[in-house]
């Protein structure tokens, strides 16, 4: 029978929820990392087992941390699992994330929008998502504030930046969002190595065709009533977008307000918020197997940054959007004031399709039914930052 | 032999105890005890300071014989007593919640 693993990011570590393929009985494995941030833990899609995890911390910096057996055991990559490695010079500096300002790139950007609207140095703060490369379990992308992207070909012992995204020419334009200058998603495309997608808060959504030598800013069809103009090419708060690998370039976003679609591979989007009682939200992802079928969290906002009216309700569209559904069912109805953040969602691709979430309040729900029904693997973890799922055979 | 102790969270990540001991080659200060316990212990390359600038992280101070040693010059000689062994060099997190 089919098992599945929940890696689990929180405020003060992470954790393994797993469970069989039924998805009612679960273990919980953790804390992993106790008192550090952990922004992200994902698995590589060609080695279930290899796990990468974003280790944080306001006051040490940033860690890197690689599981080869599933999170039973961790290292940093390029020191021993385990143990304290011999004397002599380091093999490998995987926290080392250094921006590009190298003659040869051509274009390394220096500055970026502050918050009042000066100018400010580009000053690494923290990995904010892991995305293993779907073919090579060595190779895996890491998106990063202040926004850039960088890339590890060696299981993340030495990382290095694929700086024609900062040096696209738009940089000065980049301001951060209330959680800081983020590249918080990177979309890979399984029928085009060459392609990939990102987006940052506060800038919008980028594509590469050339494997991220070149980006294009792919933000048409966005509106934000809070910049000076609404229709900017640069600018927008992307808050997350997902993408069924089944159905490469079909892109659903959920922006700062409004929830989007794109129908071609991000060079034109439309409004599909229809019927939320609120398009302000951080969380989308796209069912496994039903294309059309999408889910959201709305949140209330911009001040509260909680669910509205006490209810916790994810949102299901089995129209590709426009046409929502409250999904409450398990869900807390009443003096609920959670949020769940960006990378707090993700689905499995057992059938009937599992949807699994976490909340700012420690919860990680999990519906076995599509949404139709949910219960709470766990209720009082510190506060979830990310959720990932493998399905395993 | 220096005698390092430092914060709970750089204690597990680089699986030692509460204290740590460094041989130094040569004079004894802030940077050749750093540099040797980044060779050491090479996973606490960029906790303590800055992989490329080698400033202290902001919110983390240096404390040795009940003194505030994180404004010292990287090069200024440590203490006797921290030079000898007598004392240890504290790393410690700025007193900012966490």
């Amino acid at each position: 029978m089919s098992k599945v693993r929940v890696l689990v990011g929180t405020r003060k570590g992470a954790f393994i929820l797993t469970a069989d393929g039924k998805r009612k009985k679960w273990d919980v494995s953790g804390p992993h990392f106790a008192g550090w941030e952990m922004y992200h833990v994902k698995g590589s899609p060609t080695d279930p087992n290899r796990l990468y995890a974003s280790q944080t911390s306001g006051w040490f910096g940033q860690i890197i941390q690689r599981s080869d057996d599933g999170g039973k055991t961790w290292h940093q990559p390029g020191t021993p699992p385990g143990e304290a490695p011999a004397p002599g010079p380091p093999k490998a500096v995987s926290n080392k994330f250094v921006y590009d300002t190298s003659a040869e790139s051509g274009k390394p950007l220096t500055t970026h929008q502050f918050y009042d609207g000066t100018q400010h140095p580009w000053e690494f703060k923290r990995v904010w998502h892991l995305e293993p490369s779907l073919t090579d379990p060595n190779t895996v992308y890491a998106g990063v504030e202040d926004a850039a992207i960088f890339s590890s070909t060696d299981g993340g012992e030495n990382w290095k930046e694929l700086s024609g995204l900062r040096g696209h020419g738009t940089g000065p334009k980049w301001q951060p969002g209330a959680g800081g200058m983020c590249l918080h998603t990177i979309i890979l495309d399984p029928s085009n190595a060459q392609r990939m997608w990102i987006a940052i808060s506060a800038a919008g959504a980028f594509r590469t065709d050339d494997g991220g030598k070149t980006w294009k800013p792919t933000n048409r069809g966005l509106r934000s009533q809070y910049i000076p103009d609404p229709n900017a090419e640069i600018g927008h708060c992307v808050h997350h977008i997902a993408m069924n690998p089944s159905r490469p370039g079909v892109l659903f976003m959920q922006k700062h307000w409004d929830v989007m679609r794109s129908d071609d591979a991000g060079d034109n989007w439309k409004e599909v918020s229809g019927n939320l009682p609120t398009d302000f939200g951080f969380a989308i992802d796209v069912h496994a197997h039903e294309l059309e079928t999408i889910y959201v969290v709305p949140i209330k906002s911009d001040s509260e940054h909680f669910v509205p009216d006490g209810k916790l309700r994810v949102y299901r569209s089995r129209t590709g959007g426009n046409e929502w559904e409250a999904l409450t069912n398990g869900l807390p109805q009443s003096n609920c004031y959670v949020n769940v953040l960006r990378d707090a969602m993700a689905v499995d691709s057992l059938d009937k399709c599992g949807i699994y979430f976490g909340t700012s309040g420690g919860q990680v729900y999990a519906s076995a039914d599509a949404g139709d029904s949910w219960n709470p693997i766990v209720r009082d973890l510190p506060g979830v930052l990310s959720v990932e799922v493998q399905t395993l055979p | 032999m220096i005698r390092v102790i430092l914060p709970q969270h750089l204690r597990t990540l680089a699986h030692v105890g509460s204290e740590l001991e460094l041989e130094i080659g040569g004079p004894v200060t802030l940077r050749s005890v750093l540099d040797a316990l980044e060779a050491r212990y090479p996973m606490l390359r960029g906790t303590v300071r800055d992989h490329v600038t080698l400033q202290r992280r902001p919110f983390l101070r240096f404390f040795a014989c009940e003194e505030d040693l994180s404004h010292e010059s990287p090069d200024a000689p440590l203490p006797e007593a921290v030079a000898s062994g007598k004392e240890p060099l504290l790393i410690i997190g700025a007193i900012a919640g966490g």
